[in-house]
């Protein structure tokens, strides 16, 4: 199924949970937060929380600012 | 006063120890330092690390972006080996929405309900829209944050972010990055007077004497980024910046003396020879 994944139209298996993308994407990053279609998916739900096709992901982590 | 100020042992016993029990309550924590630095723009994580440790700082703000743009895991090493409080920043957010949002993502990544709330109204100048501000502050507060603010330097609206539960208020001195220092500085004074929470001048500081200014008047710490990261010499300028905090903190205490129009003597007239 296509979702879009920080913007950029992407295929994943389906099911795909948002714990299985963040372990794809995040690698390095112990400091990440999701929100699908705009609402925030706390770390708790992320097992629990499968992605449907059309979603549209945003997966976020640190980077300096002021 | 940090541990290793140079200054306390000189002083009085009784001084000595009121200047060392000089803490910064912030939101229900209290700080030595009061000098909060902004991570953005260290040309390296090594750089970024040896002005962190020297600006004594103990609270840093940061932000959050898509993986692929943002730093690597190893800024957060940086940061956490030097011990610091992280303080999630809401930058790029133009509305509520975006940063009530932006607050809830960076509450879950960084584990903290702190946040410098930033809603910028204009591209252009990076200046703070305060209609939006507010609201955001408003349903922040209402959320368990603690909120920290960036705003102008109009009181009024300083006072309205604490109506609404603000922990601080954060007027500019001049717009981000700019380093023109504290413009308007009465307008800072004023706020200081008119609000019950401490007051960070933040933004617009451009080297140690505007961080001195701040708390001469009476300014609660200073947040800064630019300053130190875009220096020539990072570390340097930290240290720099950590003194003139200290320094504009001491001077403020101490009372400054009255602004004369011209001179008065400090040597007495009484006993001058004739020659």
């Amino acid at each position: 199924m296509q979702l879009t994944v920080n913007g950029v139209p992407t295929d994943v298996p389906d099911p795909t949970t948002v714990a299985a993308l963040v372990a794809e994407r995040t690698e390095g990053h112990r400091r990440v937060a999701v929100a699908v279609n705009g609402g925030v998916v706390p770390r708790s739900s992320w097992e629990a929380t499968a992605l449907a096709a059309g979603d549209a992901v945003e997966v976020l982590a640190p980077t300096a600012g002021g | 006063m940090t541990t290793t100020d140079p200054l306390t042992p000189t002083l009085a016993p009784a001084l000595a120890r009121e200047e060392a029990a000089d803490p910064f309550s912030l939101g229900g924590e209290t700080f030595t330092s009061r000098l909060l630095l902004g991570t953005g723009g260290a040309p390296s994580l090594e750089v970024l690390e040896r002005a962190v440790r020297a600006s004594g700082t103990q609270l840093v703000t940061v932000a959050l972006r898509r993986v692929e743009a943002s730093s690597s895991g190893a800024m957060m090493e940086v940061l956490d080996r030097c011990g610091v409080r992280l303080l999630p920043n809401t930058a790029g957010c133009s509305t509520a929405r975006e940063a009530v949002r932006t607050a809830q993502l960076a509450r879950e990544a960084f584990d903290t309900s702190w946040v410098k709330l930033e809603v910028i109204g204009d591209e252009h100048t990076l200046l703070p829209d305060p209609i939006e501000l507010l609201d955001a502050a408003e349903q922040l507060v209402a959320d368990g944050f603690t909120v920290l603010p960036y705003t102008g330097d109009d009181p009024v609206v300083g006072r309205r972010l604490t109506d609404v539960g603000c922990a601080a208020v954060m007027p500019l001195g001049a717009p981000i990055g700019s380093g023109l220092g504290i413009r308007n500085p009465h307008a800072i004074a004023l706020l200081r007077e008119m609000v019950d929470v401490p007051v960070i001048l933040d933004a617009g500081i451009g080297t140690a004497s505007d961080a001195a200014l701040a708390m001469e008047l009476g300014c609660d710490g200073v947040l800064l980024a630019s300053a130190v990261t875009l220096a020539r010499e990072p570390e340097r300028m930290a240290l720099a910046m950590r003194q003139a905090v200290e320094a504009g903190r001491l001077a403020r205490g101490a009372g400054r003396i009255p602004r004369r129009f011209s001179a008065a003597a400090s040597t007495p007239m009484q006993g001058l020879p004739e020659l």
